[in-house]
């Protein structure tokens, strides 16, 4: 059977995820792999979030945001930028592929863009297989 | 066959599980000391910062603590190829003579002294420091708990954290000492050496006045015909931080001198299957198996073999009573396992009287605290002797100074052979067929163990469960302030 | 000194330990009577003469108090910690390694195959043609030894058994020490177990006494001996990666007073369940820079992150090891 990925993403409520509805109104295919939550600014996501989700069995985490310099909450998604590169780099020291980790920018009018970006996500998801973090805990008992 | 397990054996630093394998009349077959233990430093500080290892190693040992930090400071200056200047050598030896101070006054008053004056065979709840304090008096015991604070407050102001140290940078250290300080110092370095030599009469009246115990020591089960190993100055006087490695054959004859970037050429580790510490041994002569001798490969590394190794010790109080223990020893090297408790108050006396000697100097309170840095060349070697014996730590970094490999040889490492050999050795002599296998028999076995484990502080204030007591607060001029009885 | 109630049970236990936290419980000083006053010990390997088979003999819940202190590293860590927590009333993890893992707990960064073969085989000064291990059962010619097993992941007490409270540092300190164990020997309220105790919520930034500006804004991470410590000013604001906005208060700031940055382990506040997590945020907040080209090339100016903001708490992260290709 075809490795089938689980990727959660988190998008701000302002744009990215009016976005991402744009492309479901608009009725555009995209990969049935992305799960949503909704949050009110990609500031918001702690590093927290992202780690627990790959623990939760994540094999890929989506963060999206507005475009620089149109975030709702002006700085909160340079703040995301900063946190994004960093959490990459912990990423590769734990032996986590740091392409399961991608940011991108979608703005309310961009639902096509939205759409590509979640297939060539779960593309490339697909093409490192699952991810094990949520195995390492598993060993534990 | 039958065997007997202690485990684990108490009163020391780490774990330790000793077999004893009895043949069927009840002799000693054999003796396996076992360490169950590993965490592997050697691997995990691998891709950490090397200015971060000096306070990472030094996790390798709570009790010793400042040895690795002192150790992992001079492989961190090799590494940068750089040479701290005078004062933070001074600062660093300062911190480090309070450090081998708070130690073996632990070492000895916890550990070694319990057994004698206690004596061997007493209770297990009246064999530690407190059972110690009811035979030599509150007054004495206050005065070890005392002395052995100072020492600690001495570390921790040079060290910043008191039990693991931040002190050493690359090429220096992180604070200076101010002339208050310094001058603080001063007085209680005199209290040090006015109370390293109060110990050597304990020792003197208690165990050498003895003549049981100076049998035991002399004669009995304890000894064992080994190899010396230690760190000397120029002139070969005993030094802990700084020099070279010098091991002197069972006969007091030079085996070899080796400045510790060389140590590769004299000393091999063994692994064998049933323990997780490794077996070191003089490269030179190899391993021959678990055997005592000229021509075995093991050494000791120990407050004895260090005075085996020098000419001397570099003070002069010190050094009378090194001449006073090999004349009443009948001269050099001793081979005595037991002695080693004397050697270590001898080194008591050396670190109080050198720490005075920093103290005094003017040089110590100077401001210039590190070396410039150049480039990272990115290898280096440290050594220095920790309480239980020579400390060896060596890193190898890439050009960003992140650590790609390291290897370290731990002072009680250097000792594991030897362990195990007097184990077995003070088994033998000890647990005899038609002798019930009593507990005091078996701490007797455990004694063979202590004499090589100084790293010991915390037993210090050690406690027993049911022991009546009385404990007298006094001030300073003697009265009593509060009396807390336990009964 | 009058001392009506029944003394409390007190066991002290280490498992993959360097020992440093039971010379911290020796440390009392003066407070030892206090302490001997009001405790038996019954358990105590590093200072007394009991052994295992003592324990053993005990009834379930017979010691009020063990203190746990060490990681969880092989199979004898492991079945002790088990033992005591039959035993005990109170189980306490005692110091970062029980706490979170500790700095044993760097070794989840690489693999028990890895770390055997780097120690056993590869390091410099080590002869072993044979690539001969240590191994759990090993038959030798009087009979059979054995090892405790080691393990390939190092464990935080709690993944083990059931913790009530956790006392964090490395050491802690003596004082706080001394607070929760006259704390429970009174009778005092306990928070509710699973509480971090001997520790502030607060964050340690907020007790050091380093001049530090509201904001605090970072253009450039460097190594500590790559500045000039001027002894005064934060050292986040020097550039020097400090633990401190992500690790409790409660230490006395003790590396800080030893002119060394903090490395974290205190733990972090209750807030966060990932101590890296934490500071990352912080970190995250203080670049200054909103350009992606020189974000990244601040980032890259932290020389080991992972290392460095999990330096004591890999084992109780939300990842809790690196990731290998056989895994
Ligand atoms: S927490 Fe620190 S002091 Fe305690 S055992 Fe672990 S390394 Fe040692
Ligand atoms: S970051 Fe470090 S130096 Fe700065 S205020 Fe916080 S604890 Fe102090
Ligand atoms: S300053 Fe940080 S690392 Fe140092 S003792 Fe305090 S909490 Fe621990
Ligand atoms: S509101 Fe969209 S990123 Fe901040």
């Amino acid at each position: 059977m075809e490795f089938e990925p689980t990727i959660v993403s988190f998008l701000c409520n302002w744009c990215s995820y009016t976005g991402a509805d744009l492309a479901g109104t608009s009725r555009m295919k995209y990969a049935h792999n992305v799960r949503v939550i909704r949050v009110m600014c990609s500031g918001r996501v702690e590093p927290t979030f992202v780690f627990k989700a790959f623990r939760e069995g994540a094999d890929g985490v989506l963060i999206c945001g507005c475009h620089p310099g149109d975030c709702h909450y002006h700085e909160g998604n340079y703040k995301c930028l900063r946190r994004y590169h960093l959490i990459k780099k912990y990423l590769d020291q734990m032996g986590i592929e740091q392409d399961r980790l991608r940011l991108a920018w979608i703005s309310a009018s961009e639902g096509k863009q939205f759409a590509e970006l979640a297939d060539e996500m779960t593309e490339t998801i697909k093409s490192l297989g699952p991810c094990k973090v949520k195995n390492v805990m598993e060993t534990l008992t | 066959m039958k065997r007997i397990t202690i485990d684990p054996i108490t009163r020391l630093e780490g774990h330790g599980k000793i077999e004893i394998f009895l043949k069927d009349d009840g002799d000693v077959e054999n003796v396996y000391f076992q360490v169950p233990e590993l965490r592997g430093f050697e691997k995990f500080c691998e891709g950490r910062p090397v200015e971060e290892l000096s306070q990472i190693v030094t996790k390798i040992c709570g009790v010793c603590p400042g040895c690795h930090h002192m150790a992992a400071g001079k492989a961190t200056d090799a590494v940068f190829g750089v040479e701290p200047p005078p004062t933070a050598k001074k600062l660093r030896e300062l911190f480090f003579m309070a450090h081998f101070i708070h130690s073996h006054i632990a070492h000895f008053y916890a550990l070694a002294a319990p057994d004698f004056v206690v004596g061997p065979t007493a209770p297990a709840a009246e064999r530690n420091v407190l059972g110690l304090i009811a035979k030599v008096g509150v007054e004495i015991g206050t005065e070890v708990l005392k002395q052995r604070r100072i020492a600690q407050e001495i570390q921790a102001l040079l060290g910043g954290h008191q039990t693991h140290v931040v002190m050493n940078m690359p090429g220096g250290v992180r604070k200076g000492l101010t002339e208050d300080e310094r001058k603080d110092i001063v007085e209680k370095a005199k209290g040090f050496v006015e109370f390293s030599q109060f110990s050597l009469k304990i020792f003197n009246d208690v165990v050498l006045g003895n003549k049981e115990y100076v049998d035991i020591i002399l004669n009995g089960p304890y000894s064992l015909n080994l190899h010396s190993m230690g760190l000397v100055d120029e002139n070969n006087k005993v030094n802990f931080y700084d020099g070279k490695v010098r091991v002197v054959d069972t006969e007091g004859n030079e085996h070899c001198k080796y400045a510790p970037e060389d140590y590769r050429e004299f000393v091999e580790e063994r692994v064998e299957p049933w323990s997780y510490l490794k077996f070191p041994y003089l490269k030179k002569i190899g391993w021959k198996g678990f055997v005592e001798g000229q021509d075995s490969g093991v050494y000791h590394a120990t407050p004895l073999s260090r005075l085996n190794v020098a000419d001397g010790m570099a003070t002069p109080l010190a050094q009378a009573e090194y001449e006073k223990m090999y004349e009443t020893l009948g001269g050099k090297p001793v081979h005595a396992t037991l002695a080693m408790h004397w050697a270590r108050l001898i080194e008591l006396l050396y670190s109080s009287e050198r720490c005075l000697e920093l103290a005094q100097d003017p040089e110590i309170t100077g401001t210039d605290l590190r070396a410039k840095l150049g480039n990272i060349p990115g290898e280096g070697i440290g050594i220095v002797e920790a309480q239980r014996g020579t400390l060896t730590h060596h890193y190898w970094t890439n050009e960003k100074g992140i650590v790609t490999k390291v290897n370290i040889i731990v002072g009680t490492t250097n000792n594991n052979a030897a362990i195990c050999m007097s184990l077995k050795k003070a088994a033998q002599g000890l647990i005899k067929k038609g002798v019930e296998v009593s507990d005091g028999i078996l701490n007797m076995v455990e004694m063979a163990f202590r004499a090589y484990d100084p790293c010991f502080s915390c037993a210090t204030h050690s406690l027993p469960g049911q022991m009546p007591l009385v404990v007298n607060f006094r001030d300073k001029d003697a009265n009593i302030i509060r009396t807390v009885t336990r009964n | 000194m009058a001392n009506e109630k029944p003394k409390l049970k007190v066991a002290i236990y280490w498992g993959a330990a360097c020992g440093g936290c039971c010379v911290s419980v020796l440390d009392v000083h003066e407070k030892l009577f206090d302490v001997v006053a009001a405790a038996d010990l019954v358990f105590w390997p590093i200072a007394l003469d009991f052994k295992y088979k003592d324990v053993e003999a005990m009834p379930d819940k017979h010691i009020d108090v063990t203190l746990y202190n060490g990681a969880v590293r092989n199979s004898e860590n492991e079945h002790i910690a088990k033992l005591l927590r039959q035993k005990s009333k109170i189980m306490v993890a005692y110091g970062s390694c029980a706490h979170m893992g500790g700095i044993p707990g760097l070794a989840n960064f690489t693999t028990k195959e890895d770390l055997f073969k780097r120690v056993y085989e590869e390091t410099e000064s080590t002869v072993n043609p044979d690539k001969v291990r240590p191994v759990p059962k090993y038959k030798v010619p009087e009979g059979e030894l054995e090892l405790p097993e080691f393990y390939n992941d190092v464990r935080a007490l709690d993944q083990v058994v059931d913790v009530d409270y956790y006392l964090p540092g490395c050491p802690p300190q003596t004082e706080r020490f001394v607070e929760v164990f006259m704390a429970i020997v009174t009778g005092a309220e306990l928070p509710p177990p699973g509480s971090v105790v001997g520790a502030n919520e607060k964050t340690l930034c907020d007790e050091c006494e380093r001049k530090q500006t509201e904001n605090k804004l970072i253009k450039e991470f460097k190594r500590p001996w790559e500045i000039q410590d001027d002894g005064e000013t934060c050292f986040l604001e020097q550039g020097v990666i400090c633990m401190g906005p992500a690790t409790r208060g409660g230490c006395g700031a003790r590396c800080i007073e030893g002119n060394a940055p903090c490395r974290g382990c205190y733990g972090p506040p209750s807030t966060s369940p990932d101590p890296g997590a934490k500071m990352m945020s912080a970190i995250a907040t203080m670049i200054d820079s909103n350009e992606e080209d020189e974000i990244t090339t601040i980032v890259d100016q932290i020389a080991d992150p992972a290392g460095t903001f999990y330096r004591f708490s890999l084992p109780g992260s939300i990842f809790r090891r690196k990731l290998f290709e056989k895994e």
